[in-house]
């Protein structure tokens, strides 16, 4: 019964996607989509309570009950389940909160597509955590991304459309690079199980095919993960796009990504073939750090916030992989833990702009100005998100920087760690351009009789930022359990 | 906990936020908030110090484990104690000030402002009790950020360009340096925890070592030595409560009491003997006392004036802490009170004199003793602490430190004490000569003495300038806890100068 | 390996997958894009199928002849292109209402036009 709920995981939004169109009515729809989304948040609560306090830290179930390697399995480790855990999270949060703000930003008649496609790419990225075949992930992958081209395209301004049309040739070409590298793969090794995989790759040295698989399946996600120099269609796709897409989006899809390219690195090819042999981690580190600064450089020069935001997630992402090319446990659960904190963080700024959207319709920085005393709730929550992003201590993002920090340490690249002070510096910038613009500049005349968001915004969203500073505290859930899915992972 | 004094040390500042906070429309009753916290603050201090005396053991909070071995937590010694007392006794006559000089000129945003005081106030008394490095980073991050709206308080552009310098300075001083060696520190011993002789082993890379030090020293910025001393004039543009509150309450106090900590509990006086880049230290902070009292010499501002005194103030400290001698020491911790005292005086007086007659400048003072007797007598008191003279307390600390220094044949710290002293009185005695022996150049409109609860504020502040200097004992006979064998201490101090 | 027919389709396919990244990179023409996609995809199909292909082998169907099973073409990769096939589809077809939209709001689907259209719009 228990296996089941891997399966039950992804599969109640997929089933309960079309039926959105049947009930057809709006407030019929919402609900049951809340519902959709609670019972996929608490069975992938559960599941990660189950995986991580389990005697081997995994489980499995073979699809139609084909065992594997030749069947389908869907497999959980703590990795998977956690970040599993962090989209529905993020799906149910951003679905409670977007009553008013889908009113606002998408067509009527377009509302029940909108759910409909959500709760598709909820099954893509859910089923990205869940399956344990390679090929399984490239479909899961283009699931979520057409569903994320069809919510990006549902923006107001028609500059969304461009914006989707984009994503839409990068994320294609970036998911047939994956296609191809799987084909090889298989061509070579006979199977398709990404542990079966791992084995029997392991047993061949020196094959070509293997290194020309692998560079397609890390261009392919490096693509999807949003990586210096394959970052050009994240802006345009987390700006133009209604604010509950980019919140979603930002706090998911490339945390899904980037969680593929951990899997497939160390699962199919190995650490020592991909880290040694390759020598991934050179690469990754280089382009990590160009992420970094290049995303803060640029979001300080951003005059829309919602840009500003876009460009703040690349240099966050560069963070994210930064741990990853380090390779070590630290390393790695430092990766994870700012995934973890970032999912919150990036989802609470992206809904709380969307609270300032709501009022303002624009989220141009110079039309919001002076907001700080009509808004209060949502300038203070944007500002302890800000601080987060900077890495202030008590907040989230401290733990995950500290967490890099020691792991840069630990291999005595102290070089790394001055880079990553120095971004935090630029991320000081952006933020308090932001923070000057609500609170120290004179209000416009337009924007004195604002109101507060309306309570059903806020509830969700202040509960983001309660949790952006509890586990800037408390830090057993982001930083014991990301170390344990670390040390699975790595293996010591 | 309940019953742990210290934990009404940490959060009566906070309960009084909430009191403020609420009480925003009334002016009267939020100001009675201000002062009754602050006396509240005041007397939660004391008891803890009495209680301290007794039960050494009881004054440990741990909140929650952050990392392994590393906790948010908190634990009086005697270094904290004599910032709490500091701290929350000025917040008291800073208060009273505070409220005649915001009425006085009439200042916007006035429950802003009483709100960050009292957060400025709230995380200093967390970084005075802090027990360990991380929780000093939080609350000193934290006394940053929340000084920041004072600094600005005005609202103009000149206003926010300062804030602008303040807080670029501060924050990537910390988060590129101060950061950096905390978590170089956890990483090469595993603790954070403040340990009596420090926390490096024997056997640590002294050019590491050297390193870190450096990083500690220029990373805590809100210790002003040169070349990281622009944010404080650039922070004059804040109203004259909130310079007091940067110059002598808070800010620059946190920071010079960063550096002790980190001296005296960090790394510990034996390995920093070892470390060669201490010597170096010493001189930067010996050309940084000399660098600003010229600066100073050369203002014309009073408040610029003021600010790089404190600059040079402030490299004492770090000299003094740096000497690592038992006696210069000693100096460097009395000398932030002292300091405290004296500057606070000078800067209460300086906003009197703008609030009475609008004058900023020093060339505008001829004559203004004559009619703002109370106010001038109580500068030339500050002046004479600052240059070190008795009766006033500066003369103690400065004892101290020579003496300390002479004891090493430290001769490079004797001459750059000999030479600041000199330049001292070269700034501020002409300031006193002309308030009350020149002529007034014109006369002007208003010839008055400041508002009363402003005069009665200087005279405190100048009275403890004066008390320090005749009841220092207690003072030293709490910093004793500094030192794991406090008799170097009394063998060294002359029987002169023991009140 | 060394028999030049056995690896013509995989230079094919190589050809084909140039083709379609160039003409999705250098065409301006949105439509032509998503033509240049669907090139790229029928290469990687093309892949997917000659790897499975077995000279004379047949379709893996049991039947009484027991000497016709020995040598089978591999059905997996076919199943799987069929599903690639099925995403490749689906996302012309998206990418194709798209155009019709840009189509209907900047009234032309030549890219360098429309980024005329939104720099004049930003000044």
């Amino acid at each position: 019964m228990l296996n089941q709920l891997i399966v039950l995981q992804v599969v109640i939004p997929l089933i309960a996607a079309p039926l959105c169109i049947i009930l057809s009515n709006a407030k019929l729809v919402r609900a049951f989509v809340i519902f959709v989304c609670t019972a996929s948040f608490s069975i992938s609560a559960y599941l990660l309570y189950f995986v991580s306090t389990s005697t081997t830290k995994t489980i499995s179930y073979a699809l139609g009950g084909w065992a594997a390697p030749f069947g389908i399995e869907y497999r959980m480790d703590i990795m998977s389940a956690l970040i599993g855990l962090i989209v529905s999270f993020i799906a149910l949060i951003v679905i409670l909160y977007g009553k008013r703000s889908i009113l606002q930003e998408i067509p009527e008649k377009k509302i029940t597509l909108f759910y409909t496609a959500f709760l598709l790419c909820l099954t893509g990225l859910l089923g990205i955590t869940a399956t344990g075949d390679a090929f399984n992930v490239f479909v899961f992958l283009e699931i979520s991304s057409l569903a994320s081209y069809a919510l990006i395209s549902l923006g107001k301004s028609r500059a969304c459309l461009l914006a989707a049309f984009r994503y839409l040739i990068m994320g294609t070409v970036g998911a047939t690079f994956i296609l191809i590298g799987i084909g090889l793969l298989y061509a070579h090794t006979g199977t398709l199980n990404i542990y079966d995989l791992g084995e029997k790759v392991a047993k061949l040295h020196d094959i070509r095919t293997i290194y020309v698989a692998y560079a397609f399946i890390v261009i392919g996600l490096a693509i999807k993960v949003a990586l210096f120099p394959f970052h050009l269609w994240l802006p345009k796709a987390y700006s133009e796009s209604p604010t509950v897409v980019s919140a979603f989006l930002a706090g998911t899809a490339t945390k899904v990504a980037i969680y593929a390219l951990i899997r497939f690195t160390t699962a199919i090819f190995g650490i020592k073939f991909s880290f040694t042999t390759l020598q991934l981690d050179v690469i990754l580190l280089v382009l990590s750090i160009i992420t970094i600064l290049y995303g803060s450089l640029v979001a300080i020069f951003q005059t829309d916030i919602k840009r500003l935001m876009a460009y703040s997630s690349i240099a966050q992402i560069g963070y994210m992989t930064l741990g990853l090319s380090l390779i070590s446990v630290l390393g790695l659960q430092a990766s994870l833990a700012h995934i973890f904190n970032h999912a919150i963080i990036k989802t609470s700024l992206f809904l709380l702009i969307g609270c300032l959207v709501l009022r303002m319709s624009s989220s141009k920085l110079s039309d919001l100005q002076g907001l700080g005393k009509a808004m209060p709730f949502t300038s203070a929550g944007i500002v302890i998100g800000g601080f987060s992003l900077i890495g202030i201590p008590l907040t989230a993002g401290f733990v995950s920087k500290w967490y890099l920090v020691l792991a840069a340490l630990e291999q005595n690249q102290w070089w790394i760690v001055a880079v990553i002070l120095f971004a935090s510096l630029l991320a000081v910038v952006y933020v308090w351009k932001i923070i000057e613009v609500l609170y120290f500049k004179p209000a416009k005349e337009t924007n004195v009789a604002v109101k507060e968001a309306p309570l059903s915004m806020l509830i969700p969203v202040m509960f983001l930022v309660f949790l952006n500073i509890y586990f800037g505290i408390e830090t057993s859930l982001n930083a014991g359990i990301t170390k344990a899915a670390a040390m699975q992972i790595i293996g010591s | 906990m309940l019953t742990n004094p210290m934990l009404f040390v940490l959060l009566i500042p906070w309960v009084g936020i909430v009191f403020i906070a609420l009480s925003s429309r009334k002016a009267n009753l939020r100001e009675f908030f201000s002062i009754a916290t602050s006396l509240c603050l005041f007397v939660a201090v004391i008891f803890l110090l009495k209680n301290w005396d007794t039960a050494t053991n009881s004054s440990v909070i741990n909140l929650i484990e952050f990392a392994p071995g590393l906790q948010i937590s908190f634990r009086a010694e005697p270094l904290g104690l004599l910032f709490c007392l500091l701290a929350s006794f000025l917040w008291i006559i800073n208060t009273l000030y505070s409220i005649s000089y915001m009425r006085s000129n009439q200042e916007q945003n006035q429950t802003r402002f009483y709100i960050f005081f009292a957060v400025a106030i709230a995380s200093t008394m967390g970084l005075a009790l802090s027990s360990n490095l991380l929780t000093l980073f939080i609350f000193y991050e934290v006394l940053t950020l929340s000084t920041y709206p004072l600094v600005t308080h005005k609202g103009n552009e000149a206003a926010k360009k300062g804030g602008r310098t303040y807080l670029a300075y501060l924050l990537s001083s910390s988060i590129v340096f101060l950061l950096f060696a905390i978590l170089w520190t956890y990483h090469m011993t595993g603790t954070l925890e403040f340990t009596l002789g420090g926390v490096f082993s024997k056997t640590a890379d002294p050019i590491l070592l050297s390193v870190l030090l450096c990083l500690f020293i220029f990373g805590i910025g809100k210790a002003a030595i040169m070349p990281l001393h622009r944010w404080l004039p650039a922070a004059m543009v804040a109203p004259t409560p909130v310079s007091a509150l940067l110059h002598a309450v808070a800010v620059v106090k946190a920071g010079v009491f960063t550096v002790l900590k980190v001296v005296i509990y960090i790394f510990g006086p034996t390995t920093l003997e070892s470390i060669p880049v201490t010597e170096y230290l010493v001189y930067l902070a010996g050309f940084s006392i000399i660098l600003a009292s010229v600066f100073a010499l050369l203002q014309d501002n009073l408040k610029r004036r003021l600010a790089y005194s404190t600059v040079s103030q402030l490299s004492y400290v770090t000299m003094a802490s740096l000497l690592l001698h038992p006696l210069a020491i000693l100096a460097a911790a009395l000398h932030i009170a002292i300091h405290a005292f004296g500057k606070i005086t000078l800067f209460f007086t300086a906003g009197s004199i703008y609030t009475a007659s609008r004058k900023t400048k020093v060339s505008e003072l001829n004559g203004i003793g004559r009619y703002m007797p109370w106010t001038m007598a109580a500068f030339t008191i500050g002046a004479i602490s600052m240059i070190g003279l008795p009766p006033a307390a500066g003369f103690v600390s400065k004892w101290y430190l020579l003496l300390g220094s002479l004891k090493l044949h430290e001769w490079f710290a004797v001459g750059v004490i000999i030479l600041s002293t000199i330049l001292n009185a070269a700034y501020f005695l002409p300031v006193c000569y002309a308030a009350f022996f020149k002529k007034a150049d014109c006369i002007p409109e208003t010839q008055q003495e400041a508002p009363k609860l402003m005069v009665f504020a200087i005279m405190l502040c100048a009275t403890g300038t004066i008390a320090l200097f005749f009841f220092i004992g207690p003072l030293i006979e709490l910093l004793k806890g500094l030192f794991l064998d406090p008799t170097v201490l009394s063998l060294s101090i002359p029987s002169g100068v023991k009140p | 390996m060394t028999d030049w027919h056995a690896i013509i389709t995989y230079w094919a396919v190589i050809t084909l997958l140039v083709f379609g990244l160039y003409i999705v990179t250098a065409s301006s023409n949105l439509v032509k894009k998503i033509i240049g996609l669907n090139i790229f995809q029928a290469a990687v199909f093309v892949m997917y199928i000659s790897m499975a292909k077995i000279l004379n082998g047949t379709a893996p169907i049991i039947t009484d002849k027991i000497n016709e099973f020995s040598a089978y073409s591999n059905p997996l990769p076919h199943v799987l292109i069929l599903t690639a096939i099925v995403v490749g589809v689906s996302t012309t077809a998206l990418g194709l209402a798209l155009i019709v939209r840009i189509k209907q709001s900047y009234n032309t689907i030549e890219e360098t036009e429309i980024r005329q259209q939104e720099q004049t719009e930003k000044e």
